[in-house]
């Protein structure tokens, strides 16, 4: 069985980000990036399910601009065999929205034909939380979301999701779409020889056209501000004053 | 506009996270709720009775006894014929169905809105709440998760909306509920608590945490939260973790033991009207959003605040 796992460059967790002041978005010049951490836990699950003899081929997808290539070496660094990079202008304001990110995903599935779709629940940039779903959805395929537990059984894979109110359990007819929560796994590190082999692993480049997708927004983002800042308080010195302060809050 | 908005509900009772949607639906124009599930007409009798909602679709059928989005999309693009807009908590069950009708009807979605700027017009955070974007949309639909935490509750009685039985596609044939683990807890629900005591790392493992911020949570009423780290290392279940991944809350007092203050957890508890913490280290990121702070050791200050309040 195939897997394929989309991954996302996203700015570095451990950035803060800032607002530019034009309002027209977040300053991501000179800024570390990385990817989308969920991703990586995609990622790895895909590694494991291979190990386990499950899964015979992970193929990693990225949809974005030129230095997205670096998040698909970093993928096939930790163990996929392949990807595909679908290459879309650098410029600001054409990032892909997730409805079109989900209908290339949707064309690469019907290429690919794989047996499961793993990929994070959200992205930390946009935290949409959209496109697996939209991709389940336009694949007529099932969904299993918010991931913690993955256990493929014959045609069909169990999926433990992390919900509101506790751990849910779905059992999913194969192919289908799987979006990974924190627990699922501890993501590995990839090794100096596995960095190294990964160059020479095959990267194939193309473009939302070459899928037939019109990535034009939806949305238009008209501004992006900086919410307002909370300062902070004050410190007290002891317990009894803590418990005084509650008081007058009218909690205790 | 006609708006839809899907009810949160577990058949037996309406959840709160409807009432902040109705609102926000109610900023839009004409309020319809759709209640779907099985043995859930209770639920949609309470529907019925919400301020402002002028009628009550409910699908009662096994197929939609536990909300697989794989059924509920189908049955909700069917009753956006006759809608503008469609609206669901960004609760687990919103997060998880709305994306799947947004592409079925070839729509993008505004994830989880803070507020309602014009009829397609909306707020909402991204990069963890860093920044608050204005977005419009240009589809011919909307398909729009709500924040919870930053809507008033539209009343839960006052209304007499219409009930009207529906039925969709039915069952797809491709996913089964299998169980649903939760712990039965007396406790107020996070999203809705009053006053919430969390706890961090520091709290060193589950019986810690079970002996220090239980005590203090049950004298003030209050829920119970964490970190992500804390849920990691198994001190409390997932659903506890608050963060820019886990619940986003707002309740009146956040109190915050142990926790350092990563963007992550700011993301889901910095609207929180006054928040407290308690952390030995003063330079801790949490003291730069705390109201009122208290350096020093949690394994005393805790044992000694519960037993003074
Ligand atoms: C300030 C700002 C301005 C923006 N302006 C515009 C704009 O003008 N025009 C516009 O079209 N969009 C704009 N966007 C949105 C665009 O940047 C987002 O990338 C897009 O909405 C995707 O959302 P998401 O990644 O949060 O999706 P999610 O649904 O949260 O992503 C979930 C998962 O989907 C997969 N995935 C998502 N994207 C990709 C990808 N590209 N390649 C591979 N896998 C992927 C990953 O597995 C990811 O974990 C803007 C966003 C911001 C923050
Ligand atoms: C993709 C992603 C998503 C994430 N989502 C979330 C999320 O939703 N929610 C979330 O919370 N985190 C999230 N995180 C994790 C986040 O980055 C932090 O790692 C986490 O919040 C840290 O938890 P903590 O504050 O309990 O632990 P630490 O950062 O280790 O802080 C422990 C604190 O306890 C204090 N302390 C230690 N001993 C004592 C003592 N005896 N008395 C008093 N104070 C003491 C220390 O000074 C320190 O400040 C996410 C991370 C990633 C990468």
């Amino acid at each position: 069985m195939k897997v394929l796992v989309p991954v996302k460059r996203v700015i570095d967790y451990n950035v803060r980000p800032r607002v530019k002041a034009d309002g027209s978005g977040v300053d991501l010049a000179n800024v570390k990036m990385s990817m989308n951490p969920f991703d990586e836990i995609a990622v790895e699950e895909a590694i494991r399910l291979k190990e386990k003899g499950v899964a015979s081929e992970i193929v990693a997808v990225s949809i974005g601009p030129a230095k997205a290539q670096e998040t698909l070496r970093t993928a096939l660094a930790m163990g996929a065999d392949r990807a595909i990079h679908v290459q879309t202008p650098e410029d600001v304001g054409s990032e892909v929205e997730p409805l079109a990110v989900a209908k290339i995903l949707k064309a690469i599935a019907d290429e690919e034909q794989p047996g499961i779709v793993l990929m994070g629940k959200q992205a930390i940039d946009d935290d949409s939380n959209q496109t697996g779903q939209m991709l389940a959805a336009l694949w007529g395929r099932p969904q299993g979301t918010f991931a913690s537990k993955v256990e493929v059984a014959g045609d069909s894979v169990q999926v433990t999701r992390e919900v509101d109110g506790g751990l849910e359990t779905v059992s999913l007819k194969l192919p289908a779409v799987v979006t990974t929560d924190l627990r699922l796994n501890e993501p590995r590190y990839a090794s100096l020889p596995n960095i190294m082999k990964a160059k020479s692993k095959p990267l194939a480049a193309k473009t939302p056209a070459d899928y037939g997708v019109d990535t034009a927004p939806r949305l238009k983002v008209t501004r992006v501000v900086e919410p307002p800042v909370r300062q902070a308080g004050i410190k007290v010195g002891s317990v009894d004053e803590l418990v005084a302060k509650l008081k007058a809050l009218g909690v205790a | 506009m006609k708006t839809l908005v899907l009810v949160e509900h577990d058949n037996v009772h309406l959840k709160d996270a409807t009432l902040a949607t109705v609102t926000a639906a109610a900023k839009l124009g004409e309020v319809h709720l759709l209640v779907a599930g099985k043995g859930c007409r209770a639920v949609a009798d309470a529907a019925a009775k919400i301020a402002g909602v002028g009628k009550v679709y409910l699908a009662d059928d096994a197929a939609y006894e536990h909300q697989m989005a794989e059924n509920v999309a189908p049955l909700v693009v069917g009753l956006m014929d006759s809608h503008d807009a469609f609206l669901a908590p960004a609760t687990t069950t919103g997060k998880n169905v709305a994306p799947r009708v947004a592409a079925l009807l070839d729509v993008m979605q505004v994830s989880d809105i803070v507020s309602v700027e014009g009829e397609r017009t909306f707020t909402r955070p991204i990069y963890a709440g860093n920044a608050i974007a204005t977005v419009e949309s240009t589809d011919a639909k909307l398909v729009i998760t709500v924040r919870g935490t930053t809507f008033d509750k539209a009343a839960s009685e006052g209304g007499s909306a219409s009930i009207e039985d529906v039925s969709g596609p039915g069952d797809s044939g491709l996913s089964s509920f299998v169980s649903l683990a939760a712990e039965e807890s007396e406790r107020p629900e996070l999203t809705s608590a009053k006053v919430i005591v969390s706890g961090g790392r520091a709290l060193k493992d589950a019986a810690t945490f079970e002996q220090l911020i239980v005590p203090l949570a049950d004298k003030l009423g209050a829920a119970v939260g964490a970190s992500r780290a804390a849920v990691d290392a198994g001190y409390v279940p997932n659903d506890y973790q608050v963060g820019q991944t886990g619940k986003i809350v707002a309740p009146q007092v956040y109190i915050a033991i142990g926790i350092s203050g990563a963007i992550q957890h700011l993301a889901g508890m910095k609207d929180s009207k006054v928040i407290v913490a308690i952390n030995k280290d003063e330079d801790a990121p949490i003291f730069q959003v705390a109201d009122i702070g208290l350096v020093g050791d949690l394994f005393q200050i805790v044992p000694e605040l519960t037993s003074k309040l």
